[in-house]
């Protein structure tokens, strides 16, 4: 068994692109009974949403407020998660209710795991 | 012991059951853990006298103070023999007594069985005996044994094992805590929290003990289950242990006992949840579990015990309301991304099929992979009743042939029945 990040990226700045806080009630329905049915697998290692907030330090000492690189390409959250394989890893991305917005995504990664 | 239950009615039991704990909490406390035998001796010798003594004189007035007197005094007299040998071969051997003589003869002797010190010293030893360092059984063995004054005889049936074993298990586990120089004292409010983690663990294993058990004996099953109340009471009684998971743990417990005399029928056996007479249900136990659920909803983490407490607050909920589904598939979704269990990943499927569709579930369930587990073939024989009542069949029949006891065959039969 293999661990594997999936990082959720979304656009979390664009003011239109917002739900309001109904559709946020709905969103994380959506997202907890997604995170649940991989932990009822007993494949769910940690991992959550992200604060909006967040800085970025740069090589040559700079920091700035928030840490998107594109603004489509925000990371809203991360979970970890153990699978077979790529496949099954990227069976459960998936399922990842961000995915009905279109433009997301869901970045599937190994975790190197030192022997 | 039964000369103590012959002698006085139920009046000696009773006190046993509630003073013989407190006398050896304070004993031990006293005497460090390096003599728990003779705590335990000196406390068990005073019931002895107390029989032999009230079947001739009668009852005393105040037959707690009388059995307080009368260890007070035997401990006393075993710390004057120790003194005194002590004093002798220390002369003996180092000629150098001035130390010991100068200690006043009076304090060194006295017990301290003032409630504040009972208490004080009960609550220490409860995270003494829950230290990491002995294993869980044994720990709960000698919860049961030092901190709810049950008989050797009364563990030994509760977990269905001999008495030698149960004797073994005690005797491992005080050597282990002498070995390690276990304190019985307080942690400091620095390490309090996690200290308090396998100590709430024992009391909720005590409590399952006695919820689950295979013993088909009610009223033992029912006094694991109060001891584990009442050790928890203790907790939140006092400043520095009265934390919000020990809240959710009593309001998690309180619930679940509320279903006490609902979920067994006069034989002992299990009433399923579906099957139980609601007015049996005990209402004063529901809102005193609201209390301290409400209690338990400070501080910013949600313990496992919270979230089971929510679990056990909906299923006192008689009607079958979407709201009360929802609110448990949510909380199982939690509970499963603290804590994996396979008991746990059923009950939320079946939640969902409550909330989302019986065919949404069997989707879920089929990605479970615990078809080793016969609750897992019950689930699905449930899921497929009225979508599929031959599959449905065929599930029930797998988990009868998994099922581990009686109870549980005769409960799938009485599904396949019905089919």
């Amino acid at each position: 068994m293999d661990e594997f990040l999936l990082l959720m990226r979304l656009d979390i700045i664009t003011k239109e692109a917002q739900p309001s806080p109904e559709q946020m009630q709905v969103y994380m329905k959506m997202y907890q009974d997604w995170v649940g049915g991989i932990a009822a697998q007993n494949k769910f290692i940690g991992g959550t949403g992200l604060s909006m907030e967040g800085k970025v330090v740069k090589s040559n000492n700079v920091i700035t407020d928030g840490p998107f690189a594109e603004i489509k390409e925000s990371i809203a959250g991360f979970i970890m998660v153990k699978a077979k394989d790529f496949e099954e890893a990227t069976g459960f991305a998936k399922d990842c209710p961000i995915l009905q917005g279109e433009g997301n995504s869901v970045e599937v990664r190994k975790i190197n795991v030192k022997s | 012991m039964s000369i103590l239950f012959m002698a006085n009615g139920e009046l000696i039991p009773h006190l046993f059951r509630t003073e013989y704990r407190k006398i050896v909490s304070v004993l031990c406390k006293r005497f460090g853990f390096d003599q728990i035998e003779i705590a335990e001796d000196i406390a068990s010798d005073t019931f002895l006298t107390a029989s032999q003594t009230w079947g001739l004189k009668g009852i005393p007035q105040n037959p707690t103070a009388w059995l307080y007197n009368v260890a007070r005094n035997k401990a006393a007299s075993h710390l004057r023999r120790d003194y005194l040998f002590e004093k002798k071969i220390a002369r003996e051997l180092k000629n150098n007594a001035a130390d010991i003589q100068d200690t006043p003869f009076g304090d060194i002797h006295e017990i301290d069985l003032s409630p504040q010190n009972i208490n004080d010293s009960q609550l220490q030893m409860m995270f003494a005996i829950c230290h990491p360092s002995i294993s869980p059984e044994a720990q709960i063995g000698l919860s049961l044994r030092i901190l709810c004054g049950f008989g050797i005889e009364e563990i030994a049936n509760a977990f269905l094992i001999s008495k030698v074993i149960v004797n073994k298990r005690l005797f491992r586990a005080k050597e282990k805590l002498r070995e390690e120089k276990i304190k019985i004292e307080l942690p400091g409010p620095p390490e309090i929290d996690e200290r308090l983690a396998p100590v709430l663990t024992t009391i909720y294993l005590l409590f399952n003990e006695g919820y689950y058990s295979v013993s088909q004996n009610k009223t033992l099953r029912k006094d694991l289950c109060l001891e584990a109340m009442r050790l928890c009471t203790m907790l939140i009684e006092n400043n520095a242990t009265d934390k919000p998971p020990v809240n959710a743990l009593l309001a998690l417990m309180c619930f679940h006992a509320s279903r006490f005399e609902a979920r067994m029928d006069k034989n002992g056996e299990l009433i399923l949840y579906e099957e139980q007479d609601t007015s049996l249900w005990n209402p004063d136990l529901i809102s005193k579990g609201g209390y301290f659920l409400s209690h338990s909803a400070t501080g910013n983490t949600i313990s496992k015990y919270h979230l089971e407490a929510g679990i056990a607050y909906w299923n006192t909920q008689k009607d079958d309301t979407k709201e009360k589904w929802e609110n448990i598939l949510q909380l199982y979704n939690q509970l499963l991304q603290i804590e994996y269990s396979p008991i746990a990943a059923l009950n939320r499927t079946y939640a969902l099929s409550k909330t989302t569709g019986k065919k949404e579930a069997i989707t879920e369930a089929e990605k479970l992979n615990l078809s080793d587990n016969h609750f897992y073939f019950a689930l699905l024989g449930e899921l497929y009743t009225d979508l599929d009542n031959q599959k449905a069949k065929q599930h029930l029949r797998q988990a009868i042939m998994l099922a581990k006891t009686q109870v549980d065959r005769q409960a799938i039969q009485k599904k396949i029945d019905r089919l």
